[in-house]
């Protein structure tokens, strides 16, 4: 029965590449057909390809969820303590309570605006620090001692100090944001900029290009990989920051909220306040990745 | 890959003739008592001792030498990147104290600016010239179509053939409208096949412009199918040790490789190299 079905459909399209001697408009339709084709089979292979791989994980996660599920249901308690773990339906349960209040989104757009100015101050300081570095043997060796001293100091350390320097609360915590998202962007950018290969800049000047015109024609899109390696590591590292600063100090924020949740009693906002950190911090370097992407095209093609 | 079409068309091109009328009074090179050492005291090393030669506007001069005996050197002294210890460069009069659209310059590979499509390389020159969008596009489409490159305008240089990304690299240069074309070994890095069609091609180019054209090269066979003059070099310090005029008629096809007139030119260049690398050699092992 199968056989017989298939058969009729598969003959028009055998056929359909003898057309072309025929006449011009089966010409026009014969590649297009095929090339539909192709996209289909090429699309199929793809899922045949990682299909498996998606079915195992997503069997891996719900085995996750049901382990999770049956640890509170019995209360497990053999060294982790699963007694006051909420169950995944609770944590489900609670965020969709949380979508409905307005507050939660007050905390996340509190904690974006952070993530926004701290990066951004990050970036334009990390990249002008970088490039100065590479460029200038002086500009090295005055900052290279901060960032060396500076670097290994995680973010959390800073808090009491930041605390201390900075007028309010939002300020410190602005700032430590900023640090986080800091080192990575100006040593990668440093790299990238002293890769910069001399025969294009040779190439560059006998082109008759200024020195200027050398940096944003030739040392910068040559350097850019690099500073975009650093900019999605940097907001890796700014959110990381981020939330410290929101669980020691602050009133708002998803870092506050998780902690908050925590003091309140209130065990499934926990998760939520985790899973929702998780899903911003992904978000963000995602976007930081799309932005970039049009400025690598040509990274990506090769004969 | 290349058809011999637009080589002809080459010739009847307006910026081709344009360049020609021009070519005849542009180009000429001086190069007056020069020496190059790199470093300084006890590290110091002569890379070029005293040179001097004069190349006619529209010459094309090969210069021909072992690996490491100071042809770049001399050619980047020409471009502008090395300043001579004593002596001077001078183009057209004026003396060379840096790099210059008025001279184009061709490496060897990895050139081209791998960010910018064939058509924004092209355009490099004229752009970083201050001329207008229209204008940039204007140019780079009459070199693409020059070095039959049309249809990988907005291929990025790393989708391009080796061969390919030469004749990008020359176009390139040449659409700044220089007076003097400077290339450093610039097919040493192709196959064989593809080396011999670009002799070809950068010949006709350099027919239909005119301009003055120093080819550094250590293959005797590719010098003596290019130039008007090949200059031998002896190795470190390198000095220019032989002035050989190549008389054989143009336009010349590969086929003349197998003229009596091309191996006996070809004799005289292998002996000067031989008496040099036998030198070299004996320095090497005392
Ligand atoms: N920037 C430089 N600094 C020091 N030595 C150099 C430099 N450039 C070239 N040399 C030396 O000068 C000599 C000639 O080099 P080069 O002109 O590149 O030779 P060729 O192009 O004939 O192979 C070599 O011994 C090389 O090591
Ligand atoms: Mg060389």
């Amino acid at each position: 029965m199968g056989a017989m079905q298939t058969k009729p459909k598969a003959t028009p399209e055998a056929v359909a590449p003898a057309v072309p001697p025929q006449g011009p408009p089966g010409a026009a339709e014969a590649p297009a057909a095929a090339r539909d084709k192709g996209r289909a089979e090429r699309a199929f292979a793809l899922l045949g390809r990682v299909g498996p791989d998606l079915a195992v994980g997503l069997v891996a996660l719900l085995s996750g969820l049901l382990l999770w599920h049956l640890a509170t249901l019995y209360n497990f308690n053999y060294v982790i303590n699963f007694q006051n773990v909420p169950s995944p339906l609770r944590v489900f349960d609670a965020f969709l309570t949380q979508l409905a209040d307005e507050e939660f989104y007050i905390h996340i757009l509190v904690s974006l605006r952070r993530i926004l100015i701290g990066y951004v101050l990050a970036v334009i300081l990390g990249v002008a620090a970088g490039v100065a570095m590479a460029r200038s043997r002086f500009a090295r060796a005055f900052i290279y001692p901060y960032i060396e001293i500076l670097r290994p100091i995680p973010a959390v350390a800073w808090i009491p100090l930041a605390i201390l320097m900075w007028p309010s609360e939002e300020s410190s915590i602005v700032y430590i944001t900023f640090l986080g998202a800091l080192f990575p962007i100006v040593l990668n950018t440093m790299h990238g900029v002293e890769q910069t290969s001399e025969v294009l800049v040779r190439a560059a000047k006998s082109l008759g290009a200024s020195r200027l015109q050398i940096f944003r024609h030739v040392i910068l899109p040559g350097a850019l990989p690099s500073i975009s390696a650093g900019l999605a590591i940097g907001m890796g590292v700014s959110w990381f920051s981020l939330l410290a600063g929101e669980i020691i100090s602050g009133q708002y924020g998803i870092g506050y909220f998780t902690w908050n949740a925590y003091s309140l009693i209130n065990y499934p906002d926990i998760v939520v306040g985790m899973l929702m950190i998780g899903a911003l911090g992904t978000l963000c370097t995602y976007l930081v990745r799309v932005a970039m992407r049009p400025l690598l095209v040509w990274q990506r093609r090769t004969r | 890959m290349m058809e011999s079409s637009h080589i002809v068309a080459l010739n009847a091109h307006p910026i081709a003739r344009k360049r020609r009328i021009e070519a005849s009074s542009c180009g000429r090179i001086e190069i007056d008592n020069v020496t190059i050492t790199f470093g300084r005291g006890a590290a110091a090393h002569q890379a070029v001792s005293t040179t001097s030669l004069s190349i006619a506007p529209g010459e094309f001069i090969c210069i021909l030498g072992p690996s490491g005996c100071g042809k770049s050197t001399l050619l980047n002294a020409i471009a502008g990147y090395v300043e001579p210890t004593t002596g001077a460069v001078t183009v057209d009069g004026e003396r060379v104290t840096g790099p210059g659209p008025d001279r184009g310059m061709v490496f060897q590979q990895y050139s081209l600016f791998p960010w910018k499509t064939i058509r924004e390389n092209i355009a490099f020159g004229p752009m970083v010239a201050g001329h207008s969008r229209d204008e940039c596009s204007a140019t780079a489409n009459t070199f693409l179509e020059m070095v039959g490159l049309s249809k990988f305008a907005s291929k990025y240089p790393s989708e391009l053939s080796g061969g390919m990304q030469q004749r990008v690299g020359i176009a390139r240069a040449l659409a700044n409208y220089p007076t003097v074309l400077l290339m450093d070994e610039p097919f040493g890095a192709l196959d064989a096949q593809t080396r011999l069609m670009m002799q070809e091609h950068l010949l006709a180019i350099w027919n239909a412009f005119k301009v003055t054209v120093v080819f550094v090269t250590h293959d005797v066979d590719e010098a003596i199918f290019l130039a008007d003059r090949v200059l031998v070099m002896s190795a470190s310090p390198g000095a220019i040790m032989a002035d050989l005029p190549v008389p054989l008629p143009r336009p010349r096809d590969p086929d003349i490789a197998t003229t009596a007139d091309f191996m006996q030119l070809k004799k005289k260049c292998l002996e000067h190299i031989r008496a040099e690398s036998l030198k070299a050699f004996e320095q090497q092992n005392h």
